[in-house]
């Protein structure tokens, strides 16, 4: 397994667990029991019967007709925008309540940035009975409004972080000092493949239900568990490791990822971390991430509030060093484009966030034989109003 | 780089009701830092921290994210707060110890920060999300070569075997975090957190101990002195700076207030 985690919690040079004393036991806690929690009988029988009667997994890999007719090729879309919440993320959510609840936690914790992974932690708390508080910008709150809202339905508290730029990163900052002021009752559900070790490899075990149903659902409709090109957007990276996960291994599938490149890579307004990035440490892990010359934090812009991250998951941080997946980026233009795009010729309005990995079908070269998996990662209801303010449809 | 290192010195001589405060560089105004240690140390603190701003300070409470986000506005950098250490060592005797989030140190390059820094006078480093592993395989090195402490933190949640590795790693003193929290001034203890210091006295641990979280007064000082080295304040100074029209009298009444006496 030359891409995933080593023991002391690192992928090549990137990982670790870069914490202050006081997480240390939380952190630990977790480390040496995940494993061995995750593989057990009794939770993968009741995590995986909830991904089937409460997410509705398996998703479906569907065969995109018109839109292979256009670009040539044999598209399809791993069809997480139907998991229930709207997206991927709730893949993760099951998995680490159910290891919270095993740990003997009382209380959840979760950042959020679009709202996404906060609906789908509120989501697994109601259905648990859990108490719950999401740390969200005060920023993004005013953005995302439908989705706090959503989360306050399901009972969940939401504190607006008022701190730095009131954005995702901040809010990740607040949800790990409410941690630390809180560590025995308490478990942090962290929504992406970053922070301190374990949790990059958590989030990436429990997404790789995405890739483990592609290749099953492959077999079905090309006789071969193995695609052309893997392409998922990667802000932090979650549903991008949950796609990638299964085939690292195979080295002659083409492994994309694809970054915001916002108004432009060069514009001083993106987020495309592979780019404008270097090796820096920031929510307890070792990864790329973009910064001053004097190591300060630069805040990321995209269109996508999902995809505004400074950094990347340190497992991408590697992929991207060894050349193992490639890295790309789309604007916000050519995103919208390619969410109008999705919308008018399959009936499926995405998510801005995926749009992006959409994009790539007018920027990549495909053979007319190849068969090309984007990951459909979540569905663009929420983004209505973002849709609605570019205007060009 | 002198030879003699004076947080070493400071703990070989005294090791009771020492006072460290801890305050951020280039706050409240990017000029400030060298005056405040000046006046510190003229209050009779025996040791000053001073905190390299950082974007994100995931152990902080909000008084000092505020001073990290105001000292970053005023154009606050690792070389800038090198040069004022130098300025400061014109002056000052006491010990200097400098502490920060790690990203920016890494970016400066650790080995030339070591030396860097040890060449400004700063005597020793606290890095409170440098793993102590990390440490030990690529960092020590650069530490010894300068004749720089390093500082880790324990909290009430760390365990007694991990107590006596972060011992083994540590030398100058250890940070006993008063309680698991971000930092922040509390007005008391409570008989668990007293409890806590105890038995890390009992331990018998080869570095001194300073207490800090949650030191705002005179009882909360005293009482840390009852158990360890001394106390580290650091959110209550900042709250004093933030508000103060007169350092020099106010920085003297702080210090005096939370000592019972004044060194002078």
């Amino acid at each position: 397994m030359k891409y995933t985690v080593t023991d002391k919690g690192y992928y090549g040079q990137f990982g670790g667990a870069y914490i202050p004393e006081m997480l240390y036991p939380n952190v630990e806690e977790l480390r040496s029991n995940y494993l061995q929690i995750m593989y057990e009988e009794e939770f993968q029988k009741e995590f995986n019967e909830l991904l089937k009667d409460f997410v509705g997994r398996p998703t479906p890999l569907y065969f995109a007709t018109r839109l292979s007719e256009r670009y040539a090729t044999r598209i399809y879309l791993k069809r997480e925008d139907l998991c229930h919440t709207g997206a991927h993320k709730i893949n993760n959510t099951i998995g680490q309540i159910l290891l919270a609840k095993r740990l003997g936690k009382k209380k959840i914790i979760a950042e959020t940035g679009a709202g996404q992974h906060g609906v789908a932690t509120a989501t697994v708390c109601a259905l648990m009975g859990m108490e719950c508080t999401v740390y969200m910008g005060k920023h993004d709150m005013e953005r995302q409004r439908p989705n706090v809202e959503r989360m306050r339905i399901l009972g969940t508290t939401v504190v607006p972080v008022l701190s730095g730029s009131m954005t995702l990163k901040d809010a990740t900052n607040e949800a790990m000092r409410h941690w630390i002021n809180h560590p025995v009752d308490t478990h942090y559900i962290i929504g992406s493949v970053v922070g301190p070790h374990p949790y990059p490899d958590i989030v990436a075990r429990f997404q790789s239900v995405i890739s483990k149903e592609m290749k099953e659902q492959l077999i079905e409709a090309e006789g071969n568990p193995f695609p052309d090109y893997v392409i998922a957007c990667v802000g932090g990276g979650s549903n991008a490791a949950g796609a990638f996960y299964h085939y690292l291994e195979a080295e002659h599938v083409n492994l994309v990822g694809v970054e915001a490149a916002g108004k432009g890579v060069q514009s001083g307004q993106s987020a495309a971390t592979t780019v404008l990035g270097k090796p820096g440490i920031l929510h307890g892990s070792k990864t790329l991430l973009m910064q001053t010359e004097d190591g300060q934090v630069v805040e990321p812009y995209s269109i996508s509030a999902g995809l505004d991250y400074p950094g990347i998951g340190p497992m991408h941080a590697h992929l991207f060093d060894v050349g193992r997946v490639q890295f790309l980026s789309a604007t916000d233009d050519e995103a919208m484009e390619a969410g109008i795009e999705l919308s008018r010729m399959e009936g499926i309005i995405p998510a801005i966030e995926t749009a992006h990995a959409l994009a790539m079908l007018k920027k990549m070269e495909f053979d007319r034989d190849d068969v090309v998996v984007i990951n459909l990662s979540g569905r663009g209801d929420k983004d209505l109003e973002t849709y609605i303010k570019w205007g060009k449809y | 780089m002198s030879i003699h290192n004076r947080v070493k010195d400071l703990f070989g001589q005294q090791r009771h009701e020492l006072l460290s405060v801890f305050y951020t560089a280039g706050f409240p105004r990017l000029e400030d830092t060298p005056r405040i240690a000046g006046l510190l140390e003229r209050s009779g603190v025996d040791m000053i921290e001073i905190g390299i701003p950082f974007s994100d300070p995931i152990a902080d409470g909000p008084v000092i994210q505020e001073s990290n986000t105001i000292a970053l506005g005023n154009g606050m950098t690792v070389k800038k707060l090198l040069e004022q250490v130098r300025e400061i060592r014109k002056t000052v005797k006491i010990p200097i110890v400098l502490m920060g989030y790690l990203n920016p140190v890494v970016q400066y390059g650790i080995e030339s920060f070591c030396r860097d820094a040890a060449n400004a006078g700063v005597d020793g480093l606290i890095l409170p999300d440098m793993p102590a592993e990390e440490y030990r395989r690529a960092y020590r090195k650069f530490f010894d070569e300068n004749n720089l402490t390093i500082t880790f933190l324990i909290s009430p949640t760390t365990s007694p075997e991990r107590i006596r590795q972060i011992d083994e790693a540590t030398n100058g003193f250890i940070y006993a975090v008063s309680s698991s929290s971000t930092t922040g001034a509390k007005l008391s203890f409570s008989k668990e957190q007293e409890d806590y210091f105890e038995e890390i006295r009992k331990m018998k641990l080869k570095n001194p101990f300073m207490i800090g979280f949650g030191i705002s007064n005179r009882e909360t000082f005293s009482l840390a002195c009852l158990h360890g080295s001394g106390a580290i304040v650091g959110s209550a100074f900042i709250s004093l700076l933030r508000t103060s029209t007169d350092f020099e009298k106010d920085i003297l009444k702080f210090v005096t207030n939370l000592k019972g006496k004044s060194n002078e």
